[in-house]
Order: structure tokens, then C-alpha cells, then sequence
């Protein structure tokens, strides 16, 4: 650990930019972004799923709702559904009184809020897609052994609906982590914030957006590998034969 | 009735200005995926490895990001530019880059990787047969692209482009966070002067949502015209 510090202690001299300090801001930056993309998808993914066999029904007061949902959401920018809620927030009646207010006057919730909303909106439609995808053999399978509609949901459809979301849904979270950037238009220190704030600090714009293109570009590829390994384990048994 | 407080004229303006900013955005994206799409089907290496490099950094990185660089950064750029001219050969110019012309080039270069995929996809598709009779019947290089190559392609290439498409609209509200006055941005001014966020932000999410269903429209229309001759027999 010490040589470390020191190793980077060497690193960092003569440096005007890349200061103990202004790196901390660029964690402070990688820990907000990290929080919020995760923190979004995990709920969209929660949310993605009854929206998804809501939107897969037949009864059409249930998947219409969710069509208008998933199409409004999907069709506006995300900045848009960010600047609704963070300035809209105030609005909503009696919530300046209530327990939550501490909480959402921070810019983090809103943004938190828009996000998750977006995401879950996306996978979604990229369940559903994977839902309708599933062999009609399979269905018929499932109700030849006796099996009940939740029952055949949960053992046949499902899993199987999983493994083919799997690259678009990938995409999805890299997508996330793209749009995440917005945040530091409400005021948020994620890592483009801590960007702007280096560059306008010391009006030094390559530096400071470089660095962090580099930061994202990194996540990006780990989480590209990430999908890739559970892909390949997952999907193992879609492979043709014979070739290993 | 729904009362713009006097911001309608310049959220209208807003708009016109978001479709103008759409559409040259997706006129260079065109271009560059093409341009790309060639390059990486090249048989030359630097060609194929520039163009993956190109793909690559575009898609890995936040367009935000992208366009704050090029918007910050351009600019400093351009003045170093400026000033050597000056030094060096006492020519006087100064070239401003605006936020438009910015977000054009962003916009432009990051989809211009994306069509760049759709575009190699689409050239792989169509049937060599077809090539070679053009070929046979004694057609240039420009000729054969213009009439054959390029028509049959667009039959494939068209739902990737409309996807884009969709994507690239959505994207061009970013451009107001570095200071263009589309309808986002007059939006986001009426909001905060007025404190009514939903009078003007829900109006806006609806043009979005007309354009692109206007644009859905076109495209369904596009594809009947390329996919005639294939199908219905």
C-alpha cells in the first residue's frame, strides 16, 4: 500500500490536472454513476417483469396501458422524462410535508426515478419480444403434462424468455450507462459532472473529457465481456454441434 | 386550453430547430456510415482498422461526453488553429463553432458508426448474382452502385436506419445542455421561470412523439418502395 502511494505520489508530480484531489473527484463521479445505473436497473429489471406477461396478454385493458407506457417512455428523450420529474417533483401535492421530502429534494431520486422508468420501459419490450419468441411446442409441452398458466410461466416461458433477452438486454445496460451522463445536467456529481467540473475549473477541456471517455470506455467493456461469459454460459446449449 | 404563456412562438422555433439539427445530423451519418461500411469491407488494413477503431471508441463512450469535447474542446482547438494562422501567415479569420454546428458533428459522427454496421450488414446481403450481371452488362463502378449495389442494399438496411433514426432524434436533446436554443432548452427556460414544468416539457414530449410517428410512417412507405419486386409473387 505504501508503495503505491508512493508510486503514484511520483505519477502525479508536476501534474496541475490530475491532483490528488481532482482524482477523488473523478471516484466521487464513478461511485455516483455506478449507484445510479445500477440502482435503476436492478428496479427496471423488477418492474420489467409483470409489466412484460402484462404486455404479452390477451386481455387488452391490460397490455394496452402498458403499450402507451413502454411507447411514451421509449419515444421522448430521456432528458425530457429528467427535466419532468426533477422540476415536476415539486408539484405533486402535499409532498413538501410528507416523510419522502428529505430524500427527493436531492437530485439524485428524481434522476434515479427517471431512469428507472426508462430502463424498465426498454426491457420491457425486450421481454416481451423474448416471451413471444418461445417455441409453441414448448407451451404445448408444458400444458400436456397438466402444468397450470402461472405454473408454465414460471418453469417454461420465463427461463427460457431470460436466456434470449440476454444480448439485447446487455445492450440495454450499456445503453444506461451512456445515458447515465445526463445526470450532471441536474446538478449531480457523476462522472461527467466531475468532468465539467475539472474542465471548468482549469479550462482544460481535452484533458478532462478524455480522461473520462477513457473511464467509459473501460466500463463498457467490462460489461461487454460480462454479458459475453454469461452468454456463453447460458446459452451454451443454442450452439450448433460439434464445433467447440 | 393549454397556455404557453407567450413561449409558443419560440417553442415552435425550438422545433423547427430540433428537426434541422435531426436532419443534416442524419445526412452526415449517412454519409460517414457508408463511408465506413466500405472501409471496413475493404481489402486494405489501415482502411479496416481505422474504421474498427472508429466503431469502436464512438460506441463506448457517452454522447454527452463526445459532445462536450468536441464542443469545449473544438473550440480551443480552432482558436490554436486561428492563432498559428495569424503568427505564421498574418491571415486574420476567426471561425466560431457553435452549438449547432457541434451537435451536428457529434451527432453525425457517433450515428455515423452505427450506420456504419447497418450499412456493412445491408452490402453483405444483397445477392453477388446480381453484381456480376451488372458487371456483364458492362456498368462502372459509379453506375453499378447508383442503380444496383445501392437500391438492393436500402431493402435491408431500412429497419437498422429507421431504428437509428429514432435514436438520433431522441439524442438531439442533448444538444441544448451545451447551450443551443432548441425546444428542449425554451422548455426547460419557460419551466423554471414560470414553475409550471408540465405546461411546456409534456407539449415537447408530444412533438417528439409525433415526429417520430410521422417518421414511422415514411419509413413503412420507404420500404413498400424498396421491397417491390421481392415477396409477393
Amino acid at each position: 500500500m505504501d508503495q503505491l502511494n508512493q508510486w503514484l505520489a511520483g505519477l502525479l508530480e508536476g501534474n496541475v490536472i490530475f491532483t490528488p484531489q481532482t482524482l477523488g473527484y473523478y471516484w466521487t463521479g464513478l461511485v455516483t454513476t455506478s449507484q445510479l445505473v445500477f440502482l435503476s436497473l436492478i428496479i427496471g429489471l423488477v418492474l420489467a417483469v409483470p409489466l412484460a406477461i402484462g404486455r404479452s396478454s390477451r386481455h387488452r385493458w391490460v397490455s394496452l396501458p402498458i403499450y402507451v407506457y413502454t411507447y411514451v417512455f421509449r419515444g421522448t428523450p430521456l432528458l425530457i422524462q429528467l427535466y419532468i420529474i426533477y422540476y415536476g417533483v415539486v408539484f405533486v401535492e402535499g409532498i413538501q410535508d410528507s416523510m419522502f421530502w428529505p430524500i427527493l429534494k436531492e437530485a439524485f431520486y428524481p434522476a434515479l426515478i427517471a431512469f428507472t422508468l426508462n430502463t424498465a420501459a426498454y426491457t420491457t419490450e425486450i421481454f416481451r419480444g423474448a416471451i413471444k419468441a418461445t417455441p409453441r411446442g414448448e407451451i404445448e409441452a408444458a400444458r400436456a403434462y397438466g402444468m397450470s398458466q402461472s405454473l408454465t410461466m414460471r418453469r417454461i416461458v420465463l427461463p427460457s424468455a431470460f436466456r434470449r433477452a440476454l444480448p439485447a438486454y446487455g445492450n440495454e445496460v450499456i445503453f444506461m450507462l451512456h445515458a447515465s451522463a445526463i445526470a450532471s445536467v441536474v446538478t449531480l456529481m457523476d462522472l461527467t459532472g466531475a468532468a465539467r467540473f475539472v474542465y471548468a475549473r482549469f479550462y482544460a477541456p481535452f484533458e478532462a473529457f478524455i480522461f473520462v471517455a477513457a473511464i467509459y470506455l473501460c466500463l463498457t467493456f467490462a460489461i461487454l465481456y460480462l454479458f459475453r461469459y454469461l452468454e456463453k454460459r447460458l446459452l451454451a446449449h443454442l450452439k450448433p454441434l460439434g464445433g467447440n | 386550453m393549454l397556455d404557453l404563456q407567450g413561449y409558443g412562438p419560440r417553442l415552435l422555433e425550438g422545433a423547427g430547430v430540433t428537426l434541422q439539427l435531426a436532419v443534416l445530423s442524419l445526412a452526415l451519418a449517412v454519409l460517414l456510415g457508408l463511408l465506413t461500411a466500405s472501409a471496413k469491407m475493404s481489402r486494405s488494413w489501415l482502411l479496416h482498422r481505422t474504421a474498427t477503431l472508429y466503431t469502436t471508441v464512438i460506441r463506448g463512450v457517452p454522447d454527452l461526453v463526445l459532445m462536450m469535447l468536441l464542443f469545449f474542446g473544438g473550440q480551443m482547438g480552432l482558436n490554436l488553429f486561428t492563432d498559428m494562422l495569424y503568427d505564421q501567415f498574418g491571415v486574420d479569420w476567426f471561425f466560431n463553432l457553435n452549438a449547432f454546428v457541434a451537435g451536428v458533428i457529434t451527432i453525425g459522427f457517433i450515428f455515423g458508426a452505427y450506420m456504419g454496421e447497418t450499412f456493412r450488414g445491408a452490402f453483405m446481403a444483397v445477392d453477388e448474382g446480381q453484381i456480376e450481371a451488372a458487371k456483364a452488362y458492362g456498368m462502372g463502378s459509379w453506375l453499378l452502385f447508383r442503380r444496383i449495389r445501392f437500391p438492393l442494399m436500402m431493402r435491408h438496411a431500412l429497419p437498422g436506419l429507421s431504428n437509428n433514426w429514432m435514436v438520433l432524434l431522441k439524442t438531439t436533446a442533448l444538444v441544448s445542455v451545451i447551450g443551443l436554443t432548441d425546444m428542449v432548452r425554451v422548455a426547460a427556460e419557460a419551466s423554471r421561470a414560470t414553475h409550471e414544468p408540465f405546461t411546456f416539457l409534456i407539449p415537447v414530449a408530444a412533438i417528439y412523439l409525433l415526429i417520430a410517428s410521422v417518421s414511422e410512417w415514411i419509413f413503412a412507405r420507404l420500404q413498400k418502395r424498396y421491397d417491390v419486386g421481392f415477396g409477393e409473387h
